[in-house]
């Protein structure tokens, strides 16, 4: 476990962006005494230690670290304290134990008012069941956390204005909540919490209330404004499909604990346990896997075409079948690393699973 | 498993249990048997009585001399607002003594009557606006405006009141767990079973006989609801706007007051209602310490046996409560909807229509009112009286039926009544006590035991017994015939919507009288006693067993119906053996409500002569005498409360078997 709790050396490497916000050895425990429970062991316990001692644990030593400007996900089944967890990353719920870095500073020991001015300038949530307040439309809404700050309303509703353009809602500034979908309700939650321009950008399951149709197209939309805008994004989700399509890197919980980070690639390529497979074993593989997972080394036969190493195989499936013959692998200066043969493609669509030529 | 488990387990306990109870019945048989060789057992002994009643009475003298200045401050500063509302719509405003004196008047008539017809139609349509609009003109046309108009002004500053502190109290219990389960959740207990007309003991000596301590005592009765309310609307907001809130970087007080506060905007507006209806009731009570008004009224025809009159302005109180119950419930109703966009107005106009052309026509019309009278006041040509109809229709059914009444009357107090009567006061204090005791160790324990046996033993320590035990037989056959008609017309209103939608405008209307209101018509036909007292508790308090009954079945999941279906049961298995026990527990929290509601009216009805705590209490209010009222008022309260606890504790039990 602890050694699938590291990160992948590869990617860890490759990424040059700033830690953001990271989670060192964080607890929370329910029960009497919890606090006192986990410092006397130094921050380590085992699930039986817990048990045995009437404590329920919620988050278990998860150690994680976002970067700036990406879409984490954090994955896991009702249950599995990922709620818990970003809500200890915001402070909502404090945790019993370990650090909470934001840009290095330990949250966790600032004081409330620099809790709220963090909150008010930096960072966002949206909610899953879009909290946003029954007695105020949809402008006042928007602007209710500039208010919050101080800003007059003039200035304000300029910038919630702004937002409902951005995502999409002009000529319903004037409607009340409930006269809304629960798209166009989302798409407040979303705007409002766009509105203070926040770094880091929460997400809690914001499309599990949505019906499936909506939830795609609210995933597209999400998609296009992080390229415009590009937050530090903790998303969390129950579906792997979702973290899959929308994921930079996804961290799984089970049981509060954290047991696999990694891109979808690695999770479905390299699954840490069991678990982990279970989750990616119905994931449409050729738009997670990237032509490097597949390729070969080259053993002199013709090409059919080049593709890049970062390519997703659904990308060029149907070409390189059609085409009959191994499409090359290369790096930005156009030089082959390796290649992909059609029979591996044709495998990978399948489901079949042969021992693959390695990396 | 656990069932079948559960089951074989507690067999034994359940006939041990009935050996118990087997042999404290037979123990308090034995007393009440052999009443002449053990009469300290069955009657308090009169020189072991605890004096609380004069400790009280003094703790009342000693407060009244030495905070005179406070309570005169206080009546000094609520006189305002009060003679305001008060000149507003009922006094005309009079400046200057004298020669010199400028009359400002009254709101006029009409323009109420309007402005009321607006705010209903604001908040439910034209409808609504008809029913609210016509209610007033009623009042207007039956002659009882003045004194409808004394009874709202009263109202509509003790409200407000009433609604403030209620927020604040609800407020500090939220913020603070201790103080809601110390203090806060025992008050609201005490102040909602302590029977009106003990509040009104306290105000008089401290306030006087005045429209102000009519108020207060108003104010105090009312807020309960209030404060349950907001604590209620406060715990139910989503936890993810309270989330919200805090991402959003609110402090403490912006978070309660701009986020959590609005959120709990509908379950606010449905205590405020609660709040108006009780406010009502109290004022309608209060007129015995000169809050004047309808209640006043009602009470001077009522001790002059005039029953015409007394009817007539029980029937503008029916009218005033209706429109204000609606209106507030419509209004309750709109904010639980959330709000409906519309074209945003620029201008105060246009945003507010209803409120601006409403004080538009009050303005308008008061000012007419200063050079065309019938503006000001309606002439008594155009008023209507009833009481002539109402006098000639009780002297034709006194006149017809006469002995058939009689017959009944006597025939209910010779054979039900006395009986009944002579067997409770009869009864041992030491075994009821005992009795008590036992049923709330059985039902929850120790605490829940010591709790009701304390209680009961209070009443008879202070010399009380006999009353209490007078109290108990009248509300107890009272609220026995309450639930016999009640349950089986909730029974039949569940398994018949068209019957369902016939009784509940009924029930609806009943719900909301004020509880003298009862009174009048049986006091018409039976004339005063204990019948009257027990048909008007009767009707008053057969309300909750109806909606509970009613409720508890209709509420039966569909699926466990079906379920029932597909074994075969038929319709008469499936009513007995599946929705009727399931609805049990909230049958039985009805029947909790109708033993409640039917001990405040039978104190009331202390008004028509019946010989209990209730009468103590009017005594006491009609000698000024504080400690004897307070204490018959705790008596009255503590009946209540171990009523209430027992039957909690059980249906807590019979909730948890039903898991």
């Amino acid at each position: 476990m602890s050694e699938a709790t590291k990160q992948d050396p590869k990617t860890a490497g490759k990424d040059a962006r700033p830690v953001k916000l990271a989670c060192r050895n964080v607890w929370k425990l329910f029960g009497s005494n919890a606090a006192s429970f986990i410092r006397q062991r130094d921050g380590k316990a085992s699930t039986a230690e817990v048990t045995a001692a009437g404590l329920v644990g919620a988050v278990r030593a998860v150690d994680l670290e976002i970067r700036q400007g990406e879409i984490f996900i954090i994955m896991g089944l009702s249950g599995s304290g990922k709620s818990t967890l970003v809500r200890c990353m915001s402070r909502l719920i404090e945790p019993t134990h370990g650090k909470v870095e934001f840009e290095g500073k330990d949250l966790l020991k600032i004081s409330d008012a620099a809790l709220i001015e963090l909150r008010r300038h930096r960072m966002g949530m949206v909610f899953q069941n879009f909290a946003l307040l029954p007695h105020l439309n949809v402008l006042e809404n928007i602007a209710f956390p500039l208010g919050i700050q101080g800003q007059d309303r003039p200035t304000r509703e300029a910038r919630a204005r702004e937002v409902i353009e951005l995502v999409g809602l002009r000529g319903r500034e004037h409607f009340y909540p409930r006269e809304l979908s629960g798209g166009q309700q989302q798409r407040v939650g979303i705007a409002r919490s766009l509105a203070t321009k926040p770094e880091v950008w929460f997400l809690d399951e914001p499309f599990s209330a949505l019906d499936p149709l909506i939830r795609r197209e609210m995933q597209d939309e999400l998609m296009r404004l992080q390229t415009m805008l590009h937050k530090t994004i903790v998303f969390i989700t129950h579906d792997f499909d979702e973290a899959i399509r929308l994921a930079d890197r996804i961290a799984i919980m089970k049981d509060g604990e954290v047991i696999q980070i990694g891109t979808p690639e690695e999770l479905v390529v390299n699954p840490a346990t069991d678990y982990v497979a279970e989750f990616t074993r119905d994931v449409h593989r050729a738009k997670v896997i990237s032509a490097r997972s597949l390729m070969r080394a080259c053993d002199g036969s013709e090409h059919g075409g080049t593709v890049a190493p970062d390519a997703r195989i659904s990308s060029f499936s149907a070409d390189i079948v059609a085409a009959g013959k191994p499409f090359a692998v290369v790096n930005g200066t156009g030089k082959p690393i390796g290649e992909v043969t059609p029979q591996a493609v044709i495998d990978l669509l399948a489901g079949i699973e042969r021992p693959r030529a390695g990396t | 498993m656990t069932v079948t488990a559960s089951a074989t387990a507690t067999r034994p306990p359940v006939q041990r249990w009935l050996a118990i109870w087997a042999l404290a019945l037979a123990a308090v048989l034995v007393v009440f048997l052999l009443r002449d060789s053990v009469p300290w057992a069955v009657n308090y002994p009169t020189e072991a009585v605890i004096p609380i009643a004069d400790w009280v009475s003094a703790l009342m003298r000693w407060i009244k001399s030495n905070f005179s200045w406070l309570t005169r401050s206080i009546t000094a500063v609520l006189g305002v607002p009060l003679d305001f509302a008060l000149n507003l719509l009922a006094k005309n405003f009079k400046i200057g003594h004298g020669a010199d004196m400028i009359v400002l008047p009254r709101l006029s008539w009409i323009g109420v009557c309007a402005a009321a017809y607006l705010a209903g139609r604001a908040a439910g349509g034209w409808k609504l606006g008809a029913l609210v609009g016509g209610c007033f003109l009623y009042i207007a046309l039956f002659g009882q405006w003045t004194s409808a108009m004394l009874t709202l002004g009263l109202i509509s500053i003790a409200v407000p009141f009433c609604i403030v502190t209620g927020l604040f109290v609800g407020i500090w219990a939220w913020r603070k767990p201790w103080a809601e389960k110390l203090v806060i959740s025992p008050a609201l207990d005490l102040m909602q079973t302590i029977p009106t007309f003990a509040y009104l003991i306290p105000m008089l000596l401290l306030f006087g006989n005045s429209p102000v301590s009519a108020m207060i005592a108003t104010a105090i009765f009312a807020t309960p609801p209030m404060v349950r309310a907001t604590m209620l609307g406060l715990s139910r907001v989503p936890s993810e706007i309270d989330d919200f809130s805090e991402m959003a970087g609110c402090t403490a007080r912006q978070k309660l007051w701009k986020v959590l506060l609005p959120s709990a905007r509908p379950t606010l507006m449905v205590g405020v209602n609660q709040v108006i209806m009780l406010a009502l009731n109290m004022v309608i009570i209060a007129s015995m310490i000169g809050a004047g008004g309808l209640g006043y009224d009602v009470l001077l025809a009522l001790r002059a046996l005039k029953v015409g009159e007394a009817m007539e302005a029980g029937l503008a109180i029916v009218a005033l409560a209706i429109a204000l119950d609606r209106l507030s419930q419509a209004i309750a109703h709109k904010q639980a909807k959330g709000g409906v966009h519309q074209e945003a107005g620029q201008n105060f106009w246009r945003r507010y229509p209803n409120l601006t052309l409403a004080v538009a026509i009050l303005a308008i019309t008061t000012l007419l009112g200063l050079f065309v009278p019938a503006l000001a006041a309606l002439p008594k040509a155009m008023t209507l009286t009833t009481a002539p109809l109402w006098k000639a229709a009780v002297n034709w059914i006194t006149l017809n039926f006469f002995d058939m009444i009689e017959a009944f009357r006597v025939a209910l107090i010779l054979n039900v009544l006395n009986p009944v009567r002579a067997f409770c006061e009869g009864f041992p204090w030491l075994g009821a006590v005992f009795l008590l005791g036992l049923a709330g160790y059985q039902l929850s324990g120790l605490r829940l035991a010591a709790l009701v046996a304390a209680l009961t033993a209070f009443c008879a320590v202070t010399g009380l017994w006999e009353k209490t035990m007078a109290t108990v037989y009248l509300c107890g056959i009272s609220a026995f015939i309450a639930c016999l008609i009640g349950i089986p017309v909730g029974l039949m209103a569940a398994r018949s919507d068209r019957f369902e939608k016939i009784v509940t405008p009924v029930i609806d209307t009943l719900q909301v009288l004020p509880s003298f209101c009862f009174i009048i018509p049986v006091v018409m036909l039976f004339r005063v006693g204990d019948v009257t007292a027990m048909i008007a508790t009767v009707a008053f308090a057969v309300v909750p067993a109806i909606r509970y009954t009613n409720l508890g079945i209709r509420q039966v999941p569909p699926a466990l119906i079906e379920a029932a279906k597909v074994s075969g049961c038929t319709p008469r298995q499936t009513f007995f053996r599946v929705q009727l026990p399931l609805a049990l527990p909230e049958i039985m929290l009805g029947v909790n409500q109708t033993i409640l509601m039917a001990l405040a009216m039978i104190i009331i009805c202390a008004m028509v002569g019946t010989r209990d705590l209730g009468q103590e209490v009017f005594i006491a209010l009609s000698k000024a005498d504080a400690g004897r009222g307070i204490v018959a008022g705790l008596a009255i309260a503590f009946i209540g409360i171990v009523a209430d606890r027992l039957f909690n504790a059980w249906t807590a039990k019979a909730r948890a078997r039903l898991g």
